[in-house]
């Protein structure tokens, strides 16, 4: 699986991106969210507070009980602040 | 149309472009955002980062949406990445139509929309270092009113 990171969350965690296997029990954003801050400390702070991460599943931004699979793009970041 | 580019933009070419081969337009709805100085600390920069594709995407889609309510004979948006200084366009919307009022709500509903729904994200520079600008509950009402 393909996880991008965007504007705080890539700086705390310090990629951009990263390919992740992921176990039969990830089975949607939720799971995803949970196993990521197990994966380091920079992680487990990025992700911390999830009301202000918004995810994007193959450029559609999604809810946390979106069902995911490893092909999908992921993407994580803050709240979108255009115009 | 749709432009995500770090080039600037000219207001009235890009208008141009649209009506001299429309002749049934009868109004134009514009509004373009400005990279504004701030008071309290002097902001030197604002850098537009943003998700290349799905940007378009997402513009696309709220663009459609605006086609599909108003009677638009054409829209327009052109939004920047990249770094900006204050006073510097970061966004045109324009939107084209017979009458006035289907022209300035779309072009109102599309500012609103891309404004908590496109994927782009300010980091700002001020004399007091960098900082990632917030997401604000004006726009979140603002694009809720729709």
């Amino acid at each position: 699986m393909h996880i991008k990171y965007f504007s705080w969350v890539r700086d705390q965690i310090g990629v951009e991106s990263e390919n992740i296997t992921i176990s039969n029990e990830i089975t949607n954003v939720y799971d995803l969210l949970k196993h990521l801050k197990s994966t380091s400390e920079k992680h487990n702070k990025a992700l911390n507070d999830i009301s202000v991460i918004r995810c994007a599943v193959n450029m559609e931004v999604v809810n946390l009980d979106f069902s995911i699979n490893d092909n999908d793009e992921i993407a994580l970041f803050p709240p979108m602040t255009g115009g | 149309m749709i432009k995500v580019q770090e080039n600037d933009f000219d207001i009235n070419l890009e208008i141009k472009k649209i009506t001299s081969h429309n002749k049934n337009i009868g109004g134009v709805g514009s509004f373009i955002g400005i990279v504004r100085g701030n008071d309290d600390e002097n902001l030197k920069s604002l850098t537009l980062e943003h998700y290349p594709i799905m940007t378009e995407k997402m513009l696309e889609k709220i663009n459609l949406k605006a086609r599909n309510r108003w009677k638009l004979i054409d829209s327009l948006i052109i939004h920047r990445y990249g770094k900006l200084y204050p006073g510097d366009q970061i966004v045109l919307v324009a939107t084209f139509s017979q009458h006035r009022k289907d022209a300035l709500e779309a072009c109102e509903f599309l500012i609103d929309w891309l404004k908590t729904k496109a994927p782009f994200w300010k980091l700002e520079e001020t004399s007091a270092g960098k900082n990632w600008v917030k997401e604000k509950y004006s726009d979140l009402d603002a694009a809720k009113k729709w």
